[in-house]
């Protein structure tokens, strides 16, 4: 079930996915984010069983407000990244079937960081994209071929756009709409794509 | 060419109806081929085939064929309708989306192709270049039935060698009138009114069946078929690209276009309401 994928720009990072939810070939839903906020910068996206995107997406929901209520203050991408990392290896043995991807911006530093996993918890830091899901391959290509370091927030905006767009035209289970997220010091843009709906 | 002709040529037929020497004759007259392909050396060639090739019998099979397809066709007072979509898949990938699924035989009778994009290309070229055959010996043109029934009688003799297609035969014919049949690889041949084929079959039967009327007028006709295609491109994974068109009447069949789906799916859907399922505000 279709992909999220992220990329760094200069002091912005943009997460985006598609908004596909289908069984095999029979498409189900064309509203199905797959993009989660856990604080004023900190994005979360999910791919993988649909169940589990949704059982994941609320456990970590659970797991930041704890954490805000103990620290008084919001989770830091980096401490995401590392309780995203401890929660799924709690389930070494009995997985959840997800790949998620942690992107936003550190509010002490001010740096952008974006980082992906695989199912049971192994991170993958990166400084220029990740991507994730059942068109990774293609978006591995649309990204080395589109992405350069020190992208400025439109020109972020543009690249992520045309390269999930480009790379969900080629995956017969992903697309139909997607959503992206830009994300800057103290602000955050969402956006629509009107995908391909076939 | 001219030798060629003179060599195919017989006196025409006296009479119009076809007999039972006629359809001897055709029986004959097409090669045994299945001797002209290299088969697997092994014990069973048709097993070995399904496991390495079948995608249905075998998900994990290591050879992936082209496949996934919506195409229907149904007959109205002023001919037939043949419409398609434009994707091949093999997996999850996009192979193509501008595949020509209307394989034109001759300038009355068209095919479509649905299952494996190699075995429906090369045997309705085939059968094309039979019915040519078949027009120069008998100097007048193949009836829809002689035309399919030789598709279908070729596909049975393969029959359990891994074979996939689910083609139709539109074409209007003196003889005949209009004339629509359904043959797929498993050998079923059938004469219908109405044919859906692919994996997005069901959408598209989903609209084609609530709206038919035997009394469509051509251009109610040809917007029900593009309709259909588009509710099939929507929901099935596997279908998708551009919708071919195609009306066949009794001079013979004129295309209607060959055209992206995207434009098509958002005027459908902002001016005329329909596809409420898709967002295209956020909210």
């Amino acid at each position: 079930m279709a992909n999220p994928m992220s990329i760094i720009g200069k002091n912005a990072v943009a997460i985006a996915c598609d908004l596909r939810l289908g069984l095999q070939a029979l498409t189900v839903s064309n509203d199905f984010p797959k993009i989660f906020q856990y604080g004023p910068d900190v994005f979360l996206g999910l791919t993988g069983l649909a169940t589990d995107v949704q059982t994941v997406s609320d456990l970590f929901r659970y797991k930041v407000n704890l954490y805000r209520l103990r620290e008084e203050r919001d989770i830091s991408p980096q401490t995401m990244a590392n309780l995203v990392s401890t929660s799924l290896y709690e389930k070494r043995f009995g997985p959840f079937f997800v790949n998620p991807v942690v992107a936003g911006i550190n509010r002490t530093t001010g740096e952008p960081f974006i980082c992906g996993f695989d199912s049971i918890g192994c991170i993958d830091f990166a400084k220029d994209f990740i991507v994730s899901g059942t068109s990774a391959d293609q978006l591995f290509g649309t990204c080395e071929a589109l992405w350069q370091p020190d992208l400025e927030a439109e020109d972020l905006f543009e690249t992520i756009s045309q390269a999930l767009l480009s790379a969900v035209d080629r995956d017969a289970l992903a697309g139909w709409g997607a959503h992206v997220y830009i994300v800057e010091k103290d602000k955050v843009t969402k956006r629509l794509l009107k995908g391909r709906q076939d | 060419m001219d030798t060629l002709v003179s060599r195919y040529s017989q006196p025409a037929h006296l009479h119009e109806s076809h007999s039972p020497e006629d359809y001897q004759e055709l029986g004959q007259s097409v090669p045994p081929l299945s001797l002209k392909f290299a088969l697997p050396p092994v014990a069973n060639p048709a097993a070995f085939l399904r496991a390495h090739t079948d995608d249905h019998a075998n998900p994990d099979c290591p050879i992936k064929l082209a496949h996934g397809t919506t195409t229907l066709a149904f007959k109205f007072k002023d001919g037939i309708i043949v419409a398609t979509d434009s994707r091949a898949t093999q997996g999850d990938w996009i192979a193509s989306q501008t595949v020509k699924k209307v394989i034109e035989i001759n300038n009355c009778l068209l095919g479509t192709m649905a299952g494996g994009a190699a075995d429906c290309q090369y045997w309705l070229g085939y059968l094309g270049m039979q019915c040519r055959l078949h027009e120069l010996r008998h100097k007048r043109r193949i009836s829809v039935a002689a035309a399919s029934k030789m598709l279908a009688n070729l596909v049975y003799s393969y029959k359990g060698m891994g074979l996939s297609m689910g083609t139709m035969c539109a074409g209007v014919t003196k003889e005949e009138g209009p004339a629509l049949y359904y043959i797929d690889s498993d050998g079923t041949r059938l004469a219908g009114n109405l044919f859906c084929v692919g994996s997005g079959q069901t959408f598209a039967y989903g609209v084609l069946d609530a709206e038919w009327r035997y009394d469509l007028s051509a251009e109610e006709a040809l917007e029900l078929g593009s309709r259909s295609i588009l509710a099939a491109t929507h929901r099935d994974a596997f279908s998708g690209g551009f919708i071919n068109l195609y009306h066949v009447k009794e001079e013979g069949w004129v295309k209607h276009g060959f055209s992206d789906t995207n434009p098509i799916f958002w005027k459908t859907k902002l001016e005329k309401g329909e596809f409420s399922n898709v967002t295209s505000k956020l909210v």
